[in-house]
């Protein structure tokens, strides 16, 4: 349990690390997901599983949905659909 | 309006101004300060150009990096300075960590009569076999009530930001909201079907048995704010408003705080801690027991699952 502890402890260090290196912003979200979800793992290793709940929850999920909503918006994330879209002949409303 | 008063009558009242200062439709400042009307600013063309070339000749000027020297200098001090900040920043974060006393000591500051009081007879005292949320939600219901006021303003705050009132507006983001997804994608709504009313009953499950088992009102609130937000990213907003609009957002949002505040009053003025209170506790490990702790949770639940669901929509298209 101790090695399982210390090999998670290097992950989070390992994710810290690669998010401020990445050059992609959502790789760096990717990333920040994966933290966050060993993050939790390592709140159950100590013993406090509601925090897991929370963290995996707000952490892994809302969080990084509202990364990507923000890199949407802001048009960061590579949009690719929108010519396939055009060449279909667009049909902008549902 | 069951007095009959003609409507110059009614512009006397004091109800009337207050109203008009409340809904601010009248200008206080027209009529009193001196004004002169103004013309529209018109830039010419020449000046437009101008002003063109020199904000181009600052650029250059400032960006020359081959011939300025400073600015070179400038640039390697800056990035090795950066370096060198983060590298003693951390270090000295480490030094602290390891001053600090370690884990379980017995020695050590937070291991006072408080944490023995709430472990000795934290169940007794509460109802609660969850002795965590038994703490933060009757010892310490104030703390966690400015908790949910904090939420309840963060959303205020964005939907002031990012609400989109204007009606134009309002049918482009509609119209553009999922212009960059595929439409109806069909792994992602397969595995949506499966996954949302596993999510809910799971945060529902932790809800109401935040007193019993680990969890409480934040985290079943906030893994039933995440499936709300997969329900939605999956089927559209058409789909999750015909349960889910702001209407019912507004009359749940504000009937839980509202709710969370009147039993939180109660609970104080009845007694609080030690002294006699008026709500059973009930069987220590019922569902239906802990005296506030039961509805206070759902008032939780409801709250956050509300503003995780609100910051979604209000990020993703400016209204609920």
């Amino acid at each position: 349990m101790q090695v399982f502890q210390y090999i998670l402890l290097g992950f989070l260090v390992i994710c810290a690390f690669s998010v401020s290196f990445s050059k992609k912003l959502l790789n760096s979200i990717l990333i920040f997901m994966s933290y966050s979800l060993v993050m939790s793992i390592i709140w159950i290793c100590l013993e406090s599983p509601d925090l897991a709940i929370t963290e995996a929850a707000v952490g892994a999920g809302v969080t990084s949905v509202l990364f990507f909503v923000t890199l949407k918006k802001i048009h960061a994330i590579e949009e690719i659909k929108e010519e396939a879209d055009r060449k279909k002949g667009g049909d902008g409303n549902e | 309006m069951s007095k009959l008063k003609s409507e110059e009558e009614y512009q006397k009242t004091l109800a009337f101004h207050f109203f008009r200062w409340l809904s601010g439709s009248r200008d206080p400042y027209v009529g009193k300060v001196e004004m002169q009307p103004q013309k529209e600013y018109q830039e010419e063309e020449s000046t437009i150009q101008e002003r063109m070339c020199e904000h181009q000749m600052i650029r250059d000027k400032v960006y020359d990096r081959e011939n300025n020297k400073w600015l070179l200098f400038f640039w390697r001090f800056y990035r090795i300075m950066a370096v060198v900040f983060c590298i003693v920043l951390g270090a000295m974060l480490i030094v602290t960590v390891s001053y600090l006393p370690p884990t379980g000591n017995a020695s050590n500051p937070d291991n006072n009569e408080v944490a023995k009081r709430y472990i000795e007879s934290g169940m007794q005292e509460t109802g609660a076999v969850n002795v965590v949320t038994g703490m933060i939600l009757t010892y310490r219901a104030f703390d966690t009530f400015g908790e949910t006021n904090v939420l309840f303003i963060a959303t205020c705050c964005v939907m002031i930001m990012l609400m989109a009132e204007d009606a134009e507006l309002k049918k482009r983001e509609l119209q553009n909201d999922r212009r960059y997804e595929p439409k109806n994608d069909a792994i992602l709504q397969g595995v949506a079907t499966v996954l949302v009313p596993i999510i809910f009953i799971f945060g529902i499950y932790i809800i109401l048995n935040g007193h019993l088992s680990p969890g409480g009102g934040f985290s079943g609130g906030a893994a039933m704010g995440a499936g709300l937000i997969l329900y939605a990213s999956a089927f559209g907003f058409k789909k999750t408003q015909r349960f889910f609009n702001e209407e019912v957002y507004k009359a749940a949002k504000v009937t839980a705080l509202c709710l969370y505040g009147l039993v939180g009053i109660y609970y104080y003025v009845m007694g609080a801690n030690g002294l006699e209170n008026h709500i059973p506790l009930g069987i220590p490990g019922h569902i239906v027991s802990a005296g506030i702790i039961f509805p206070i949770n759902i008032c939780v639940g409801i709250e956050v699952a509300c503003t995780m669901y609100a910051f979604y929509a209000l990020f993703r298209r400016g209204g609920l």
